[in-house]
């Protein structure tokens, strides 16, 4: 046990297998992020948002359908590692801790897969 | 294990400005998970058919809604300021005490300005899109 220390002999946790890959993917998310979220801004401030057709028809073309989706999938899972970080840091029950940590994933992953769904739909409506 | 002190000692400090703008960035992010709710809810009433979106849409009209959106909006601008800030200090740059707080006055600024802006398109009656 190379470079471990005494109590982490003792406590016999070993590696996490995880090392830095959370803070790597929230930095990941964030990069993409950047300019998808631009892009959708500007995007809803150019549309008639009251405009049910226009808005759908704007929604239709692949060259928007498809990096909404992409936007929807990266928010939530930005989203989720960020939720996590604050639910760990301020939960200290531990009970409650795993419990909203559970909820908080399968939410996040409920709203990804409605949002992309709800996309196709309209992209692929007759 | 005995209690041990968990850093960091908050109450020791003098309170800084900068120190405002870290906790908000997490409060503004928590605030923008919570959207991901409505911004589903509109791909699902837009899908849903004319009917369905003017339902929504109207209910996003009232006051009350608008007001949060407003404030959505701000929460945006600024955790997208404040997170590049963040992915700038992630090379290792930008942590001197003066950098930190000239790089916390353009996130501000930024806000403002953009935030006044967006505000104008998407909420002035005559001036924006509704």
């Amino acid at each position: 046990m190379r470079g471990s220390t005494p109590l982490g002999k003792v406590l016999g946790y070993g590696s996490a297998k995880d090392g830095a890959g959370h803070w790597w993917v929230q930095r990941v998310t964030a990069v993409a992020l950047v300019p998808l979220t631009i892009w959708f801004v500007l995007s809803l401030a150019s549309l008639p948002l009251a405009d049910h057709a226009a808005v759908t028809a704007w929604m239709r073309q692949s060259l928007h359908a498809v990096p909404l989706s992409v936007l929807i999938l990266t928010l939530c899972w930005h989203a989720r590692l960020g939720v996590q970080v604050v639910l760990e840091d301020y939960v200290h029950h531990h009970g409650i801790k795993v419990t909203s940590l559970l909820l908080s994933t399968f939410l996040h992953a409920l709203l990804a897969s409605t949002g992309v769904f709800a996309v196709l739909r309209i992209a692929f409506a007759v | 294990m005995a209690p041990r002190p968990l850093s960091p000692h908050l109450s020791v400090y003098r309170f800084a400005y900068t120190m405002a703008l870290s906790i908000l960035h997490r409060i503004t992010g928590v605030a923008l998970a919570s959207g991901l709710l409505v911004l589903v809810a509109w791909l699902l009433a837009l899908g849903g058919g004319p009917q369905a979106y003017a339902a929504f849409t109207g209910f996003m009209g009232h006051g009350l809604i608008q007001v949060i959106l407003g404030a959505w909006l701000l929460a945006f601008l600024y955790h997208l300021a404040n997170g590049i800030r963040h992915l700038f200090w992630d090379t290792g740059r930008g942590f001197a005490k003066t950098a930190a707080r000239r790089s916390a006055r353009m996130v501000i600024a930024f806000v403002v300005v953009a935030g006044a802006l967006l505000v104008y398109v998407f909420f002035w009656p005559a001036g924006g899109v509704q």
